[in-house]
């Protein structure tokens, strides 16, 4: 039977939450708390790390035939719990002007934060007004003492290890206790005490101690990627969504791929979402009161954009046209090195938590040097479970260092000694990438392509990203710092450093995952989509509660500032109810 | 039975069943030694098991690409006294699913085991699986080094690098070398620093 009638959902939801990451599992977490009927659309499928069919964390290289090796299906490994990648089959997008633009989706209970490396860092006072300081960009229409109760709720919430540091623009959180450093991360700091660079406990959302009797403690395998069954990590569906839908006030729909924000001609006010049921394709309408996106920067731009009415012929909430503009993700580059001391070494479980026990925050002054701001360094190495391309390239270097006879061998080779080799370097590399914050540009955005929709109808975004020099002059400061950490600690760098022919390692916009900006906040309607409560200037009962609202990215990863924000507007619109208001 | 009547023959045969064990199927069709079942288990999702069960009912190489390899990925890693040759952890095995999990690789391991043959037979008159064990080395040693390529040999190096690569990590990911590294995590346990004997060796501390 072939119905193409639209199927409409008789009930009528309080508030409709589309996506089911961070920003939308704190929504869902907050509002069904308070006792708010939630219904909650999710693009993709369940997941919970906890159940034996979803479990890829503890399983050996050799339990999956491709040694745990990406595929078109998980971009980031076979054991990776991020389903998807910067492709999805039938879901394309496209690019501007030769520019290039990369765009992870991963459709699935709690979205991207089944992938992240879960880095918890809270923006420091200078990250929400840095027009104010350097005369770029723009500030945002609130500063950290409006943010900084919400960060405490949230590391009371979820739990953030770390340790007190009282260093001015990256504010402490209330932590649990840091684990204890590897020993290649004891060489980087020993190193770092001579160059300068602050190198702290690292700040990460795993449970070093428990915060809750739903939750268990981590047991340091390293694994934080592949989703954990005691649930001692961050991730949106297992430690937001799970706890909502316990609640027994929220209907989590699954397959749902949201389409347009519907509107009530009489009043303008968004009162559905229409979507597309991705197994059956059918289309269907969901009704609410209060609509909230959170269906990442680009896909919530995306859906405003596709939003068009008589009354936002532009988009819904898009009077100000800065939908899809000021897109912005992270600058990203890294490096590579061996570092002989640690060769032949005697080898131990050295797993820990699944990300590095140390990080440098930004420790420069930009006023000195030629680019305006600062980026971090995240650290890696140590003794990895070998899978998919471990021992790939040793030829680059098992001719560089001389044997105990101080002979060096022909590189490449094969047999016994080759062997051998193989076991000399294991656990002997470090690797550094720095993570920055860009410029946000107007010229930089994504808009509808006017030629192409997806499998289900749904008109495509349209990428137009290029990096400024700015960005590319913090790039080669990276690059320089890395050589400078390796070289304080004997370590000698892979490759050729990285140079202006490539933009210094400078990677492609979108691979670091951290876009922002697409549906910015401010106090001027003209120049902004959303208010100070990420509420929108022109549509008083939609919200955006991903990264699309945020101004300017920091030189902090994201997550904890968009679950900090996105718990503040489900206390505003709390309240709001509560006054009548919405 | 030839690879013609399997072709033939596919059509005949229980697809239900070169479904439910593709593997084990064409295996026996091909008269290839036979795969021993083994359940993938880890938390796959239905497309992903529709692709592995798709990649798993496919043969690429064929039974003296096979052999071939068999015998080039031991010259690359054997065994010694800390672990077992590639072949003897199911590198071939390996080698012939990453062909047809990343297409990629077919035409340089094809094109590669082609151009070992060749050069086996312009020197031996006969095809690498053949000729000694003296003889294979004289060819690998002529192809084993990627920085010192003797002219004439770019193809067949590049070749032996892939292979070499490939060979190492199916070699090191497998259980087996695993053990022979010394890997000593993935189990749960309480991670309170480094050991003491070894913050000593490296003069450092918490």
């Amino acid at each position: 039977m072939n119905d193409f009638q639209i199927k409409e959902a008789p009930k009528e939801y309080d508030v409709i939450i589309v996506g089911s990451g961070a920003g939308g599992g704190m929504a869902a977490h907050e509002l069904t708390r308070a006792g708010a009927k939630v219904c909650l659309l999710e693009a993709g499928q369940h997941f919970d790390p906890a159940d034996p069919k979803y479990i890829t964390q503890l399983k050996w290289s050799y339990e999956s035939p491709r040694r745990g090796t990406a595929t078109t299906h998980r971009h980031f490994g076979d054991f990776d719990a991020a389903y998807g990648g910067w492709e999805l089959d039938g879901e394309p997008y496209t690019t501007k002007d030769n520019t290039k633009f990369r765009w992870f989706r991963s459709r699935m209970l709690g979205g991207r934060t089944n992938h992240w490396g879960r880095i918890s860092l809270r923006f420091g006072p200078d990250d929400f007004h840095r027009k104010d300081i350097d005369g770029l960009g723009d500030n945002w229409p609130i500063g950290y003492d409006d943010v900084a109760p919400y960060y405490d709720r949230v590391d009371k919430l979820i739990g953030v290890f770390g340790s007190k540091e009282g260093l001015r623009n990256n504010p402490d959180s209330i932590f649990l206790p840091p684990p204890k450093p590897r020993l290649h991360e004891l060489l980087i700091q020993k190193a770092n005490k001579k160059t300068g660079i602050p190198t702290i406990p690292a700040r990460l959302s795993m449970l070093t101690k428990p915060v809750n009797d739903t939750r268990g403690q981590c047991f340091y395998c390293g694994q934080c990627g592949r989703g954990c069954q005691v649930y001692g990590d961050f991730s949106s569906s297992s430690v937001l969504c799970k706890p909502a839908g316990m609640t027994g006030n929220m209907d989590t729909l699954y397959y749902a791929m949201a389409r347009e924000v519907l509107l009530d001609k009489t009043t303008g006010k968004a009162n559905g979402v229409s979507y597309v049921n991705t197994l059956t394709l059918e289309e269907k309408i969901v009704r609410g009161k209060i609509v909230i996106l959170a269906a990442s920067a680009c896909e919530s731009a995306r859906i405003l954009l596709n939003s068009k009415s008589d009354r936002f012929p532009n988009g819904l909430a898009n009077n100000s046209g800065v939908v899809g503009k000021y897109l912005n993700d992270s600058t990203g580059a890294s490096r590579a090195a061996i570092v002989p001391s640690l060769f032949d070494r005697k080898t131990y479980n050295e797993d820990g938590v699944g990300g590095a026990h140390i990080y440098s925050p930004w420790w420069g002054d930009n006023k000195k040097l030629d680019f305006p701001r600062g980026y971090h360094i995240e650290y890696g190495g140590g003794f990895g479970m070998p899978a998919y391309g471990f021992g790939w390239g040793i030829d680059s270097v098992n001719g560089m260092f001389a044997d105990k006879n101080g002979n060096k061998k022909e590189p490449g080779g094969y047999g016994k000694g080759l062997k051998e080799d193989y076991r000399k370097f294991y656990g002997a590399y470090v690797h550094m990438a720095g993570r920055g914050e860009p410029v946000p540009l107007e010229s930089n955005y994504c808009e509808i392509d006017p030629d192409k929709v997806d499998k289900f109808g749904i008109p495509v975004l349209r990428f137009h990203y290029k990096w400024s020099d700015y960005e590319i002059k913090q790039a080669k400061h990276m690059q320089d710092t890395f050589e400078e950490i390796f070289h304080t600690m004997g370590a000698v760098p892979m490759g050729d450093k990285p140079n202006a022919s490539n933009n210094y390692g400078l990677a492609e916009p979108g691979a670091i995952i951290h876009e922002i900006g697409t549906v910015r906040m401010g106090n001027d309607p003209k120049t902004s989509a959303l208010n100070k409560y990420e509420q929108a200037h022109d549509c008083k009962n939609l919200f955006c509660v991903d990264a699309g609202p945020f101004v300017s990215q920091g030189d902090k990863n994201v997550t904890w500032t968009i679950l900090a924000m996105a718990m503040r507007t489900a206390d505003y619109i709390i309240d709001e109810r509560k006054k009548g208001n919405l | 039975m030839k690879r013609r009547d399997y072709l033939k023959n596919i059509s005949l045969s229980s697809l239900g069943l070169a479904a439910f064990n593709p593997d084990l199927q064409v295996a026996e069709l091909l008269e290839a030694p036979k795969v021993p079942k083994k359940v993938w288990n880890y938390g796959r999702t239905d497309p992903e098991k529709k692709r592995d069960a798709e990649l798993f009912a496919k043969t690429f190489f064929n039974a003296h690409e096979m052999a071939t390899i068999k015998i080039l990925v031991d010259i690359i890693i054997p065994a010694d006294s800390r672990g077992p040759s590639a072949s003897a952890t199911g590198v071939p095995d390996f080698l012939e699913f990453m062909a047809k999990d990343k297409p990629e690789l077919q035409t340089p391991i094809r094109g590669g085991l082609r151009w070992l043959d060749s050069e086996s037979i312009k020197r031996f008159n006969t095809k690498f699986k053949l000729i000694s064990a003296a003889q294979r080395i004289e060819i690998v040693e002529d192809i084993a080094y990627p920085k010192k390529v003797k002219p004439g040999f770019s193809h067949g190096t590049n070749f032996f690098s892939l292979m070499r690569n490939l060979t190492a990590t199916g070699y090191w990911s497998s259980k087996e070398g695993i053990k022979d590294i010394a890997y000593k995590g993935n189990v749960p346990n309480m991670w309170d620093g480094v050991p003491a004997d070894i913050l000593k060796e490296f003069g450092v501390g918490y």
